[in-house]
């Protein structure tokens, strides 16, 4: 039976910094069209693993490919056909909301970035504030343009950090349905590092937990719930996390 | 709706100029800083220039008629140093610098559109002071000619490598370093021989000034200014050290970016 290649493909990913190991040794392979979770604690590693993917992050060792390419040789061949979302990044707040999606778009490469722009603020109901300048905005509007910018180029692959971070049930519920709506759509492969674990429920098809640097389970949010016999993911979660507590008393009293 | 890709694109360098360009005009304060110390600087040394040329005389005469040429040209490599790396410093101070990096962007493009940009921003801040020192001081830089090309030429290249220099280290080491970008050129100052010729600086300070292209370029305009001869022996020299500094400083921008993605600073930044 034929196999399509992975859309991500994570090879004995090491990183460190300094003395600090923040992922340590992961492997994972990342099926086109699917929406994975990569979830855990603070520290666990996903932010470290979310930007090597990105190819904005050098590994200590080990590779990673997107859509074929290594990321760490190669990314400006494959940059094109992929975006993110993440809360380290802001779009400049003296442009209009307008001036950064055409401005993106112009990066990305996308033939008619106007009316690309005028397409995604339809679509992303931006149309109220799209001659506004972005530092005026609510933290929700932000959002729904930082969600624009990573659809700018219709991306075969979407990496999103914390995408709902910091904002309201309504908005974020919102948030999530477009999301899912590319994904449906565009046959998107999305890569979702989240806190939320309702969103988590909601958008994906698999889930990822990693604890101090390694990938601890790896299952559908079915699955999951079974093998731990919890009725939510946050139950599932909190177990994982405790897990590391223990882990840590046990090695301390050592 | 498709994105294409290609290794080399000038209209990504269009979009960021462009972007660049919306951030510029939105803000008064932003091009009126631009004018601001150019002006000052040619008013203040316009009247120190028309102060020695009327109680001098002889050969102090002669050289203090360039007082003003050195001020404008010495302007144009610190504000192709600082356009360059102010327009650098934009995409820090709002966090888009990730947003770069992570598009199809390439090093080299954004180096030359903060290159360009620099341009534009010279072209703002200085145009309007060299006919403010027409109208004030009836000096007039514009009649040096073509051999002006080569002089502005020379000093923008000398300030954007040494701005290339700066960006890569606050990109490396964040926005406590960016105090850097505002004083990196002026330690050429004492020795690019602005004011004075390279034979009066000590004997050591001479080897530096001949290891940079704006002593090379000043000397030149005092040539040109007081015998009205053109010195393309000077261009040449200029020229030669800033096509070695210029790679040099693309290799270690090119380093630092490496030394970027390594640390894990190109998508969070600390003070």
């Amino acid at each position: 039976m034929l196999h399509a290649a992975p859309a991500i493909e994570v090879d004995r990913l090491v990183k460190d910094y300094k003395t600090t190991r923040a992922v340590d040794g992961i492997s994972l392979s990342i099926a086109p069209g699917s929406i994975t979770g990569l979830l855990g604690g603070n520290g666990a590693g996903k932010t470290t693993t979310i930007t090597s993917i990105m190819g904005l992050l050098r590994p200590t060792s080990g590779t990673v490919r997107v859509l074929g390419s290594d990321m760490n040789r190669e990314r400006h061949r494959v940059l094109h056909r992929m975006n993110f979302q993440s809360p380290y990044v802001d779009l400049p707040g003296r442009l209009t909301v307008r001036q950064n999606i055409v401005t993106f778009a112009r990066l990305y490469g996308v033939a008619h970035a106007k009316e690309r722009a005028a397409e995604l603020a339809d679509e992303l109901d931006l149309n109220e504030f799209l001659d506004r300048a972005t530092s005026k905005l609510s933290a929700g509007q932000k959002t729904r343009v930082a969600l624009a910018k990573s659809l700018v180029n219709d991306p075969e692959v979407l990496l999103l950090d914390e995408p709902t971070a910091s904002l309201d049930p309504d908005t974020a519920g919102w948030i999530r349905d477009r999301i899912a709506a590319h994904a449906r759509e565009r046959g998107a492969t999305i890569l979702l590092a989240s806190h939320n674990m309702r969103e988590v429920e909601r958008l994906c098809d698999r889930v990822i937990f990693m604890r101090r640097g390694k990938i601890v389970d790896d299952a559908t949010p079915d699955e999951l719930l079974r093998r731990y016999g919890r009725a939510d993911l946050e139950d599932v979660f909190i177990d994982v996390a405790r897990g590391t507590e223990r882990q840590t008393e046990t090695e301390t009293a050592l | 709706m498709s994105a294409r890709y290609s290794a080399f694109s000038p209209s990504r360098i269009a979009a960021m100029n462009a972007r660049q360009w919306y951030v510029l005009r939105s803000s008064w304060p932003r091009i009126l800083e631009i004018i601001y110390w150019p002006a000052i600087s040619m008013i203040t040394w316009g009247f120190a220039q028309m102060w020695v040329g009327q109680e001098s005389g002889g050969t102090f005469t002669v050289a203090a008629s360039t007082l003003l040429g050195g001020v404008i040209l010495w302007d144009v490599l610190v504000r192709g140093s600082l356009g360059f790396s102010i327009t650098f410093l934009e995409e820090m101070w709002s966090k888009n610098i990730g947003n770069l990096m992570m598009s199809p962007l390439t090093p080299l493009e954004y180096v030359l559109s903060l290159a360009s940009m620099s341009l534009i921003r010279l072209f703002i801040g200085l145009v309007p002071v060299t006919l403010m020192a027409i109208w004030l001081f009836g000096f007039n830089i514009w009649s040096l000619g073509l051999p002006l090309v080569a002089f502005f030429l020379n000093l923008i290249v000398l300030g954007w490598s040494a701005s290339l220099v700066v960006s890569g280290v606050v990109l490396r080491h964040g926005l406590g370093a960016e105090g850097m970008a505002w004083i990196a050129v002026f330690v050429l100052m004492p020795f690019s021989a602005i004011f004075y010729p390279v034979s009066v600086l000590p004997e050591p300070a001479q080897y530096v000034a001949f290891a940079l292209p704006s002593s090379y370029v000043f000397e030149g305009m005092r040539a040109l200014l007081i015998d009205g001869v053109f010195r393309a022996d000077l261009m040449l020299w200029a020229a030669g050290l800033n096509l070695a500094y210029g790679a040099i400083a693309v290799l270690v921008y090119l380093r630092v970016l490496e030394s970027a993605r390594t640390a894990g600073t190109l998508l969070s930044h600390n003070d």
